[in-house]
């Protein structure tokens, strides 16, 4: 299993790369980092909780969001473009009986454009190695205690594919409008280490 | 070799010298073939500049039992069509 990326010798590499596609003309000096810039402005989890308070009002957008989430969030205007390379969405709803918790053992894919960068503990050794074997107990300590029958499904994001996690609506929160529902979502909720 | 919805499924028992997507955890494990999903370049051939066609990927689910020998819950995975065998 690969470590943290973060000092390592590919982002010296990286760095060079830049600087010689830009002084041969190939790369005009700053787009780059426009670029990166650009998509992480437009990158947050402010995007993925306006698509599930949208989820928890429609049940016709919930039910289009978890077959074809691509298509369903066009409908919103977001995308999990941007990037360098697009990646396909699934999303994943919890329910009574059910709870999704999101991981990438062998790196970090992470739905970027919809969560914002990730945090730091989702890219540790300790979360990607613990959640898959043990993840009853690694929700335990995030404080998500889940009763014993409540199944848990844990996803491991080893591909194009990228998954986010619609949580439950809490309870008593009928009478909010669309975006008092989006407040309440959280980055952690929307990869399953949080209830909401 | 194409597989589908419901049918059971093994990963490969390999240790590849290069980079692959099938993690070392979920190598000879029986599992279940939940939906297609779609085709993708096998990554292993990626990294090593090899060029080949795009092939079907597999959302594979694995129940914990299966894969670590303890645990109620299930791990789901996706996995190109090299990395699977018939049972």
């Amino acid at each position: 299993m690969s470590g943290d990326h973060a000092d390592a010798p590919i982002a010296a590499r990286v760095r060079r790369m830049e600087h010689l596609l830009e002084q041969r003309g190939l790369v005009v000096p700053g787009v780059l980092d426009e670029t990166l810039a650009a998509f992480l402005n437009r990158a947050s989890p402010t995007n993925g909780a306006r698509i599930v308070a949208r989820a928890w009002i429609d049940q016709a957008f919930r039910e289009h969001l978890l077959v074809d989430a691509q298509v369903a969030i066009a409908g919103l205007e977001m995308s999990m473009g941007g990037g360098l390379r697009a990646q396909d969405l699934q999303v994943v709803a919890n329910s009574e009986r059910e709870h999704n918790v999101v991981v990438c053992t062998l790196c970090s894919c992470y739905p970027l454009a919809l969560l914002g960068p990730s945090p730091t503990w989702y890219k540790s050794e300790a979360y990607r190695s613990r959640v898959v074997r043990e993840p009853r107990e690694v929700l335990r300590e995030f404080g998500v205690d889940l009763r014993p029958e409540v199944e848990i499904k844990v996803w491991d994001a080893n591909s194009e594919i990228r998954y986010m996690v619609v949580p439950n609506r809490p309870p008593g929160t009928g009478n909010l409008t669309e975006e008092q529902l989006a407040a309440l979502v959280t980055r952690n909720g929307l990869i399953g280490t949080a209830l909401v | 070799m194409t597989f589908t919805t419901g049918e059971q499924v093994r990963t490969k028992n390999t240790d590849p010298p290069h980079h692959t997507r099938l993690p070392r955890y979920a190598r000879g494990a029986l599992g279940t073939i939940v939906r297609p999903q779609g085709a993708h370049t096998l990554p292993d051939d990626v990294v090593r500049g090899i060029t080949s066609q795009a092939e079907a990927v597999y959302e594979v689910r694995f129940s914990a039992r299966e894969l670590f020998g303890a645990g109620d819950h299930t791990v789901t995975l996706s996995l190109w069509e090299s990395y699977l065998e018939k049972p």
